[in-house]
């Protein structure tokens, strides 16, 4: 999400060459609705109660992702506990982890995904948490703590904030035909219409997915075949991308794309040809957590803040923002649109989710053979 | 006391030097060349660079760079004597024009070129309203070529220009005065002087144009992966600072070939040999 503020910058000139040649159709220059937070028909009742100063009762320092939270948050926090908030954001797990693992920077609570907590966990790069300073636990959805004890057995270090499916948004004036698979990624009838995701664990489990194959394999000729695939898409490919998917799709830059089911709402609310579906042949959930790591120095406050999330409005305030569906059960209950509350994008029924898997750490050696073979994808 | 006072003056520039230069670059050594798993010595990290997909990114990176060198070239050079034939003094500020893009962050302005290459970006919403063909060039070579140009250009102006103005008036005269036409004068006297230029600006764009990932990331929507793009997944993607530093090193091997062609030329410009 780094590149938002360039977006407004261009946007700007956009809407400038539009406003010359006079056929602007205000789609592009509505980035700053972000800024404001996307639905506020709901009404954000949140308000802090204590009046503390921040930093009178210390620090905490928090690494989470770009566009994670709703900053109003932060103040409410800070206002409530003492608490004074040093936020910082990551893009990827990746580019996180060297960070935490060797201590250069020393965060105090962070919100990696699934599979990059039981790495962590594998490596003892986190602590314990004490569950008699996070009593909120209570307003997350018993169901979610148990599909987290697939990384994190006994939920003895972490705490789910947000999840989600992996699925294709497309644009359903570009397409004529109902899309319900992957194979739809692999059709030389959309070429240059494809936005894959440039992500190799999320790329090769769509290849795998497809192919009828585990997302957490580590058979060589399994992924052999999965890159085959891959080899002969790239040229269908119009680009591969993370988080520019978002804009793209609503710009209406190509048909199909790979997304996280979170931006998808978010995607709708600006271009209402949009649909996401999640794919028969299943596809990746993914949980991601808070997590304390071991270089905490001030383990109290990440507690604090853990624990200052799982509160009902606090969470929905987030949802809200973020649009990324939460595992606050609670939270979900406040939500006033009945739509988005069964919404089967930020809900998706047991009927989704059972064909669904959640990634696993594959160990260095699996994680550098899927990385090589995803640098073949354009060919030799 | 003279000695006394250089030492004296150097240091600060010494001391940072040590810090930031020759200590982090004894790391890369000292990473690239021992393994991953028990910090013994060797070559593995080096030889990841022979793997067909590895060679491929290197080799797309040499071609692309020196494309991107050549045309800044020949867009720089005009410009550059241009500049120097102009007899007032506002060449400055027109000096200040040509890299005032630098004053810009380069990120964003390699967004601001998606935005425009985009299938429906600026470019082609104008060409549509003139009834023209659209461009399509967003994530090909080309594209990175063209945000390369764009982004390294003032690097190439600023040398040439600074050697070009010195060129004393009176050499140019003497050469006029002697029978030489205005081509001759270009090819025996004006650019044989401005070689240096000519040098300092090739590798201050061909350096930063062999190692960038950034522009081929978002000008290249990452369907063309060039070496700074796998060293930079090494690091983030891996973690793996052994094989990143390995495969840098190589990388440094080609700055190093274009260095030592710069040593060659540069030589007798009055640079002090401080440390």
């Amino acid at each position: 999400m780094k590149f938002k503020n360039a977006r407004c910058f261009t946007a700007l000139s956009i809407s400038f060459f539009l406003a010359l040649s006079g056929c602007g159709d205000g789609g592009e220059g509505d980035d700053s609705d972000l800024l404001h937070g996307g639905d506020d028909g709901d009404a954000f009742s949140l308000t802090a109660t204590g009046s503390y100063k921040a930093g009178e009762n210390g620090d905490v320092y928090v690494y989470n992702w770009g566009e994670y939270i709703d900053e109003r948050v932060i103040d409410i926090f800070e206002k409530d506990t003492g608490i004074r908030v040093h936020y910082n954001y990551f893009e990827e797990n990746e580019d996180m982890y060297p960070i935490v693992a060797t201590g250069a920077a020393k965060y105090d609570v962070v919100c990696p995904s699934d599979y990059m907590i039981q790495k962590m966990i594998d490596e003892e790069l986190l602590l314990p948490l004490n569950y008699d300073n996070i009593p909120n636990i209570s307003n997350i959805d018993p169901e979610y703590l148990k599909s987290a004890e697939n990384f994190d057995p006994g939920n003895l270090y972490s705490v789910p904030y947000c999840w989600g499916t992996v699925g294709i948004l497309y644009n359903k004036t570009m397409v004529d035909e109902p899309i319900d698979s992957w194979g739809v990624l692999f059709d030389e009838k959309y070429s240059q219409e494809i936005l894959m995701i440039n992500s190799v664990r999320d790329a090769f489990m769509i290849a795998l997915e497809y192919l009828g194959y585990s997302q957490n394999t580590t058979n060589e000729a399994e992924l052999d075949e999965a890159l085959e695939l891959l080899q002969k898409q790239y040229p269908l490919v119009q680009a591969y991308v993370v988080d520019q998917v978002r804009d793209k799709m609503i710009g209406e830059e190509a048909a199909l794309g790979v997304i996280y089911s979170g931006e998808a709402i978010y995607t709708q609310r600006e271009n209402e040809n949009l649909v996401y579906v999640v794919p028969k042949e299943g596809s990746n959930v993914w949980i991601d957590s808070w997590v304390i790591p071991k270089t905490a120095q001030n383990k109290e406050n990440a507690e604090a803040w853990i624990n200052f999330l799982c509160r009902a409005d606090v969470a929905l305030a987030n949802f809200n923002y973020i649009t990324y569906s939460t595992p606050n059960k609670a939270a979900r209950e406040l939500i006033e649109d009945e739509d988005i509350r069964n919404s089967e994008i930020a809900f998706p029924g047991s009927e989704i989710l059972e064909r669904c898997e959640t990634f696993r750490y594959l160990g260095e050696e699996a994680e550098a053979m899927y990385l090589n073979k995803w640098n073949q994808r354009g060919g030799n | 006391m003279k000695k006394k006072n250089t030492i004296l003056l150097s240091t600060p520039y010494g001391l940072w030097m040590l810090g930031f230069t020759i200590i982090p670059l004894l790391m890369v050594v000292g990473y690239g060349l021992t393994s991953r798993s028990d910090g013994s010595f060797t070559l593995d990290n080096i030889r990841l660079i022979a793997s067909p997909e590895n060679r491929r990114a290197l080799w797309l990176s040499v071609r692309l760079s020196l494309l991107s060198t050549l045309f800044c070239l020949l867009i720089a050079y005009p410009l550059a004597m241009v500049l120097r034939n102009m007899k007032f003094k506002s060449n400055s500020l027109l000096v200040m024009l040509f890299i005032m893009p630098m004053w810009i962050n380069s990120l964003l302005r390699i967004v601001a070129w998606q935005n425009i290459l985009e299938r429906k970006g600026v470019l082609n919403t104008l060409l549509q309203f003139l009834h023209l063909p659209a461009v399509n060039i967003i994530n090909s070579p080309a594209a990175i070529v063209l945000g390369m140009v764009y982004d390294f250009l003032p690097f190439m102006i600023l040398p040439l220009y600074n050697t070009l103005v010195k060129i004393d008036e009176n050499v140019i005269n003497a050469a006029h005065d002697l029978g030489a036409g205005n081509f001759h004068t270009f090819t025996r006297i004006i650019f044989p002087l401005s070689i240096p230029g000519v040098i300092s600006g090739i590798t201050m764009v061909f350096v930063p144009s062999l190692t960038t990932f950034v522009i081929s990331d978002i000008l290249g929507g990452s369907k063309v992966l060039l070496i700074g793009n796998v060293i930079e997944q090494q690091f983030q993607k891996l973690a793996n600072w052994h094989s990143g530093s390995g495969l840098s090193l190589v990388l440094m091997l080609f700055v190093l070939l274009s260095m030592a062609l710069v040593a060659k030329y540069d030589k007798g410009e009055g640079s002090a040999n401080v440390w």
